[in-house]
């Protein structure tokens, strides 16, 4: 038992001082047989990107592509701390920006553009259907909170219809929206075109005009010192190809918007 | 393994401590003081000050600590007597019973705030006849006290439950037999025994619904003033000034280590 113990304490201590020695240089992948390629997508990506990494793996033998999903902010920190990433995704173009400014990633590239859509639970029990029927104190409204890409999108649409909305609740994420309507407690939130294509029959939609208002731009980019620059740069092609592009509708996207 | 400290007189070296302890002591030590450092040398310190008196941010802390004084009343009038019921009672089941009561603590709070939901939320399972009683829960202040409240509850009852098979039932026993009835005996005996139990059991929940964040933003939303505590404050920040949320997490490490503080003074050795 004690030698156990003592085994034990051995093993973390040098797992700790190797994690002192080392930096992370991201050199998986160097051994002979398969490649990563790690790419850092937007969550909203989650379900196209997986679709377009197979892709990628069956036209590139030996190649193995690494997806990491999370909030676009929370992927630009970790990428200016050091992460391993050869690709980023971003759902927005101010995350992206920061990278640039940084001189983390060079000239980025639009990809799609997704709009708000009104998420109802099923049988839109409090009879949403139009922006306007929102600001009904009567409607328990979630959205994002306005310092999150989505809840940004959703101030701009409320100041360009001139309405004032009290939500009941801002979230830190469009799935925690989509999560409160899912569950019933709100009557209605405003989440992407492809959230509610996402959710299938978890929510109803309800589409309004307004929302041409706050067109979201997502852009990609190899970042700037990928260890796997070549397969990056294919990678960043292979989404903006005619294929990419179709698999990205598939999932509810818009192609990207002829100027920014 | 038993290994006797502190209490030897003469102070210096603990008598009996095999020397190689202090390594891995001394890591762990490290461990748990180092990301609290590198935390402080990322302050704006020119700034602080105004990035901790902002309005959301005080609309944040004043809700963290109203809520999680009204969940550690809470975790007390139901605590306590959970705690009386699993250190003195013996009925069939009690250890599958003190077992349950312990599983907010090994739970994802995530989870916590997915199973509150599906009790206290509109479609839950109590959100009916809650909504034919006039009581809404969903996304109001109440709902914040009552996620603090499931994370915090087994950090009272293990305490205390710990501290009551300690002192045993000696005493409580003598009592009895001069006549006191069980009330008496609870409040002129049991309770003042404990009482360091009780106090260290008190501070682990408030502590503890302080930093309460998964259950929080999963069950009660997220709003100024109303459901916004300070760590979802902090994870909201992130997003836009990360200076602010090192500024107010570095607040919450201080009221953190005040609390834990003022109890440790205020305990007497058992």
């Amino acid at each position: 038992m004690r030698k156990h113990v003592a085994a034990g304490i051995a093993a973390l201590a040098v797992t700790v001082l190797a994690g002192c020695g080392t930096s992370a240089t991201g050199d998986d992948g160097a051994d002979g047989d398969t490649t990563t390629l790690t790419v850092f997508a937007a969550a909203s990506l989650q379900g196209s990107f997986e679709d377009l990494a197979e892709q990628f793996e069956a036209a590139h033998e030996g190649v193995d592509v690494q997806l990491s999903f999370a909030g676009s902010s929370d992927l630009v920190a970790q990428i200016q701390q050091g992460a391993p990433a050869d690709v980023f995704a971003s759902a927005d173009t101010a995350n992206m920006d920061k990278l640039v400014a940084d001189d983390l990633v060079a000239a980025p590239q639009d990809f799609a553009t997704n709009t708000l859509e009104i998420a109802v639970p099923p049988g839109n029990p409090a009879g949403v259907e139009t922006l306007a029927d929102l600001a009904d104190p009567d409607v328990a409204l979630v959205l994002c909170a306005p310092e999150v890409p989505c809840g940004a999108a959703s101030t701009k649409v409320e100041e360009a219809a001139g309405l004032d909305l009290q939500p009941v609740s801002e979230e830190q994420s469009v799935t925690d929206v989509l999560g409160k309507v899912i569950a019933g407690e709100a009557d209605a939130g405003l989440v992407y075109v492809t959230d509610v294509a996402a959710a299938g029959d978890d929510v109803e939609g309800v589409e309004f005009p307004e929302s041409a208002d706050a067109v979201n731009t997502y852009p990609i980019a190899p970042v700037a010192d990928a260890t796997q620059a070549d397969l990056a740069q294919e990678f960043v092609d292979l989404v903006l190809s005619d294929d990419g592009q179709q698999t990205l509708a598939g999932f509810g996207f818009a192609g990207p918007s002829p100027m920014r | 393994m038993r290994v006797s400290t502190g209490s030897t007189t003469g102070g210096g070296s603990a008598v009996g401590l095999p020397r190689w302890t202090f390594v891995p002591a001394a890591l762990g030590g490290l461990f748990v003081v180092l990301p609290l450092v590198a935390m402080a040398t990322r302050v704006d310190w020119s700034s602080y000050w105004s990035l901790i008196t902002s309005e959301s941010a005080r609309a944040a802390l004043v809700l963290s600590l109203q809520t999680s004084a009204a969940s550690t009343v809470a975790c007390l009038v139901l605590g306590v007597p959970m705690a009386l019921v699993l250190a003195r009672c013996r009925f069939p089941g009690i250890d599958l019973l003190r077992s349950l009561v312990m599983v907010p603590l090994v739970l994802p709070p995530v989870v916590g705030g997915i199973a509150l939901l599906y009790t206290f939320g509109r479609r839950g399972l109590l959100g009916e006849t809650l909504q034919v009683a006039g009581v809404q829960i969903a996304f109001s202040t109440a709902a914040v006290v009552l996620a603090q409240t499931f994370v915090a509850l087994p950090f009272l009852v293990t305490s205390l439950e710990g501290a009551l098979r300690t002192a045993g039932a000696r005493y409580e026993v003598v009592a009895a037999s001069l006549g006191a009835r069980p009330t008496t005996v609870l409040r002129r005996v049991t309770l003042p025994l404990v009482w360091p139990g009780l106090l260290s059991g008190a501070v682990l929940s408030f502590a503890r619904a302080l930093g309460e964040f998964g259950a929080t933003i999963t069950f009660a939303g997220s709003l100024q003033g109303v459901t916004r505590t300070l760590p979802l404050e902090i994870y909201l920040q992130r997003e836009t000034d990360p200076d602010a949320a090192v500024a107010l997490s570095l607040l919450l490490v201080v009221v953190a280590v005040l609390v834990i503080a003022a109890t440790r003074r205020g305990r007497s050795p058992l």
